[in-house]
């Protein structure tokens, strides 16, 4: 405040407020910090609080974590929601089932996604921005009606059937809707732009030179592609993977418009337990559970593509 | 000679993987029988009963609303949030704010909607603030995870931006408030146009969160057309469909030609 004057009620007021460490600049870093510790992460204090819990039939559908008894407030939690997932078998196989589909899917995703990153990476320029133009363009149409279209194509008299009886491929349409063979189809289809997109940004940075030293050294391709181009896309790879895996574990919409009801999948089983059960404490020990699933993946993506800034 | 070929037709399956759905929603909404394996013959009927279902029309409204709004909370948010981060140096909190910003990104969907469902009910028992759920606890569900992309997206034009414009202009004693308005704001300014589209997109698209948060009254777009969806195909779903991917294709192409002409210049 070194423009000090006496005659600006404006400055004078500033002038108040900044003895209490109320400047303008503090006032504009707390506005989207304050937005997001209420609505980001107090909510978690929330789960986790109600996760503790039991079960009641009021409004809301839990008991209260502060009791205040005759001698004052106590605290009542309990860990029976936890101890309910871990023996009832439901819980265990949605959980292994949701990493089985989601670590299949990723390595899918990547198998696809590898090859059609370098094959962008080495184009030549105007048709390298169309092709990355093609695969950021689903993300502006809807996710849910790009799963929704999936159901046309796989269904028993779909459009995939159809086509396969047709040309005398098979005799008898496919069951492939309404199996996990469906949800796997929709995950790598849904999330392989994520796949793509880093594995691109780290792949159109290789330098030609390594490979080339690579094969004057006497290296073949296939040697030079295990050996440097491999090594050297590594966060490109991890990023690309954990931009798969992590929503994946988590994913609704696919499982449950193309999955049956043998599909067992963690966040369906939560919108179950919210919606269908009514079970808000253990709908929230679920998503604790889930949460917990995700520290080392969402570990990995933060460790990966703070490699990959730095080269 | 065996790579030249492997990878270009790796790749064009995999476009054709990413683009059949889309296509044959737009064939199928243009089919006058409601199978998809029964070609009836070309008709537009359906786009008439998508034009005629007071509920998917009803629907689309607010989900429009919603969608108008949050992108442009959440753009100014997340406009503020990447100044912070970017231009105010080690300021206290930034750690827990970086990690704020880009933690929604990564959270599953259904996590995101119980959490905020689970606060908007504990907010409305303790302050009597948001009464019951609707369209403002699905604005600022969106808001919050929306103002994350923003932030991302407006960071890196941040970082990439060259800041000796913005010093020069403090030097000769603009006022920080009139840097920002004068100098940077204009900078940025596409990083912002692309983050609020960003956000409507996917305000317009979200089903999880909105179920969660969402009231009677307050149905979205999306969870009509899961509603509808979840029994079957429906072919009013596929007019629907070829609509969006009509819209998002002119406003591609449209961003296309400017972007084109302006690297020309």
């Amino acid at each position: 405040m070194s423009a000090f004057q006496a005659s600006s009620p404006w400055r004078k007021t500033a002038a108040f407020l900044a003895r209490f460490g109320l400047t303008g600049r503090a006032l504009i870093i707390a506005v989207p910090m304050i937005w997001l510790l209420v609505f980001f992460l107090v909510p978690f204090l929330v789960v986790m609080k109600i996760s503790v819990a039991e079960p009641m039939i009021a409004r809301p559908p839990y008991s209260p974590l502060f009791v205040q008894g005759p001698d004052g407030w106590s605290i009542k939690a309990t860990i029976g929601n936890y101890a309910y997932l871990w023996e009832d078998s439901l819980y265990i196989n949605a959980y292994w089932s949701s990493i089985k589909i989601a670590f299949f899917s990723t390595v899918l995703a990547l198998l696809i996604g590898y090859p059609m990153s370098y094959y962008i990476a080495r184009s030549p320029e105007p048709k390298r921005s169309l092709l990355l133009l093609l695969i950021v363009l689903p993300f502006w149409t809807s996710f849910l009606l790009r799963v929704y279209a999936w159901i046309g194509i796989l269904k028993t008299k779909g459009v995939l059937n159809a086509m396969l009886m047709k040309i005398g491929l098979i005799n008898e349409p496919l069951i492939i809707m309404q199996t996990d063979v469906a949800v796997y189809i929709g995950i790598v289809y849904t999330y392989l732009p994520f796949m793509i997109l880093p594995l691109y940004a780290n792949l159109v940075k290789l330098d030609d030179s390594l490979l080339e030293a690579s094969a004057d050294l006497g290296a073949g391709p296939i040697s030079t592609f295990f050996r440097i181009t491999i090594p050297l896309s590594m966060p490109g790879i991890v990023a690309g993977s954990m931009l798969v895996f992590i929503p994946a574990i988590g994913e609704f919409v696919i499982p449950a418009l193309l999955g049956g009801p043998d599909t067992l999948m963690i966040g369906k089983v939560l919108w179950t337990e919210f919606f269908s059960n009514r079970d808000w404490p253990v709908a929230s020990a679920v998503a604790i559970a889930m949460l917990i699933l995700l520290v080392i993946p969402i570990m990995l993506l933060r460790l990966a593509q703070s490699k990959g800034a730095d080269t | 000679m065996k790579r030249s070929l492997f990878l270009p037709v790796v790749s064009f399956i995999g476009f054709l993987f990413l683009y059949i759905p889309i296509v044959s929603l737009v064939i199928f909404s243009f089919n006058k029988s409601k199978l998809v394996t029964v070609w009836g013959g070309w008709s537009t009927k359906w786009y008439g009963e998508l034009l005629n279902d007071p509920q998917i029309l009803g629907a689309a409204w607010i989900s429009l609303k919603i969608g108008f709004v949050s992108a442009t909370l959440a753009t100014v948010l997340g406009t503020i949030a990447a100044m912070v981060l970017t231009r105010f140096g080690r300021v206290r909190g930034r750690g827990l704010l970086t990690g704020m910003v880009t933690a929604p990104l990564v959270m599953p969907e259904v996590i995101t909607g119980l959490s905020l469902l689970l606060l908007f009910v504990a907010m409305e028992a303790a302050f009597g603030w948001p009464a019951g759920r609707g369209m403002l606890t699905i604005i600022i569900a969106h808001t919050t995870f929306c103002m994350a992309y923003v932030a991302v997206v407006v960071q890196s034009r941040l970082v990439d931006m060259d800041d000796s414009i913005e010093e020069a202009a403090s030097d000769l004693g603009a006022k920080p408030m009139r840097v920002f308005f004068d100098i940077t704001l204009p900078m940025i300014a596409p990083a912002l146009i692309s983050g609020w589209l960003l956000s409507f997109t996917l305000s317009l698209d979200d089903l999880v969160i909105a179920s969660f948060v969402s009231g009677p009254g307050a149905s979205t777009l999306p969870m009509v057309i899961f509603s509808k969806v979840r029994l079957g195909v429906t072919p009013e779903i596929n007019a629907l469909a070829t609509l969006i991917v009509v819209v998002v294709a002119i406003g591609i192409s449209i961003s296309w030609y400017f972007m084109r002409k302006k690297a020309k210049t």
